[in-house]
């Protein structure tokens, strides 16, 4: 297991890279949520302003 | 068919072909990842010259085709955006600049990570580090253009056009290595003779390719559903989305 690990004594090349990797796709699934949440949250208070315009 | 692509230029449809799409693409982007990290990193063999090291190519090589693909797919969707006057179009573009911008610098970090071991530096003026390292920037300023003008309609048409423009970059990444003395090695797994690798080392490399690929439709998936509702938000439709 912990030649597995060493990656052959490429360890600090190769555990990095898929750990930003992850790093990446996170901030793509948390980041592109936040933008849509944030849209729903403008829609719903354009919808609210125009039914108190309305009344 | 036809019918099916004219209705890709109505906002409703797409926010709803999107929302629709989204959860069996990353169902399927999770299946591809899994078998690709899995064969990759326990069962391919190491290089005969790089030993473990060459594992980054399985994080690089994904990261950088799908740099390009995205950048690509930005210009088509502006252009159609630009040319027909198809809104969606700048919606496509818009949420694809940040996805494309992280995969690029993605790219750019691994193949540093996997140059130090391999030719001594992290970096290098090379014509593809350095024209990776341009697209970053193409990226970088699409999306300040876009959030630069108070008319988000200016500012859609002025990051369109610059996507369009800045699409001839993408040959340049692409021939690079052909063009000028390099580096980076040539192209592995598209030549005329056929991939140069073994299959035990292939196919997870094409696995996390697809990965890739069906990441980058999932998380477009979830952005183009939050563009089309900025854009759109003053709609019938979206007032009746947002009610129910």
């Amino acid at each position: 297991m912990s030649e597995f690990w060493s990656m052959g004594g490429y360890a600090r090349y190769v555990w990095p890279c898929f750990g930003f990797t992850a790093v990446v796709l996170a901030w793509n699934l948390w980041a592109a949520r936040r933008v849509l949440n944030a849209a729903r949250v403008r829609a719903a208070r354009a919808l609210a302003m125009a039914a108190s315009e309305a009344r | 068919m036809w019918t099916w692509f004219y209705k890709l230029a109505s906002p409703p449809y797409v926010f709803g072909v999107a929302a629709a799409f989204m959860p069996w693409l990353f169902g399927a982007a999770a299946l591809a990842m899994g078998y690709g990290l899995i064969a990759g990193l326990g069962f391919a063999p190491p290089d005969y010259q790089q030993g473990d090291a060459f594992r980054i190519i399985y994080v690089h090589v994904p990261a950088a085709i799908m740099s390009v693909t995205v950048y690509t797919i930005m210009a088509a969707a502006s252009a159609v955006a630009l040319i027909w006057r198809i809104k969606v179009g700048h919606a496509v573009a818009a949420a694809s600049a940040p996805i494309g911008a992280s995969l690029t610098l993605l790219a750019l970090v691994t193949g540093s990570l996997w140059g130090k071991p391999m030719w001594g530096t992290y970096w290098a003026w090379d014509p593809r580090l350095t024209s990776e390292l341009i697209l970053l920037f193409l990226y970088v300023g699409v999306m300040s253009l876009r959030s630069a003008f108070e008319d988000p309609a200016r500012g859609d048409r002025a990051a369109g056009l610059l996507a369009v423009v800045g699409v001839v970059n993408v040959p340049i990444v692409h021939f690079s290595v052909v063009w000028w003395n390099s580096l980076h090695q040539g192209s592995t797994i598209v030549t005329l003779e056929g991939p140069k690798m073994p299959g035990n080392m292939l196919w997870p490399l094409l696995s996390m390719w697809l990965g890739f690929m069906l990441f980058y439709g999932a998380v477009l998936c979830i952005r183009v559903q939050g563009e089309v509702l900025n854009r759109e938000r003053q709609s019938t439709w979206v007032r009746e989305a947002i009610k129910s």
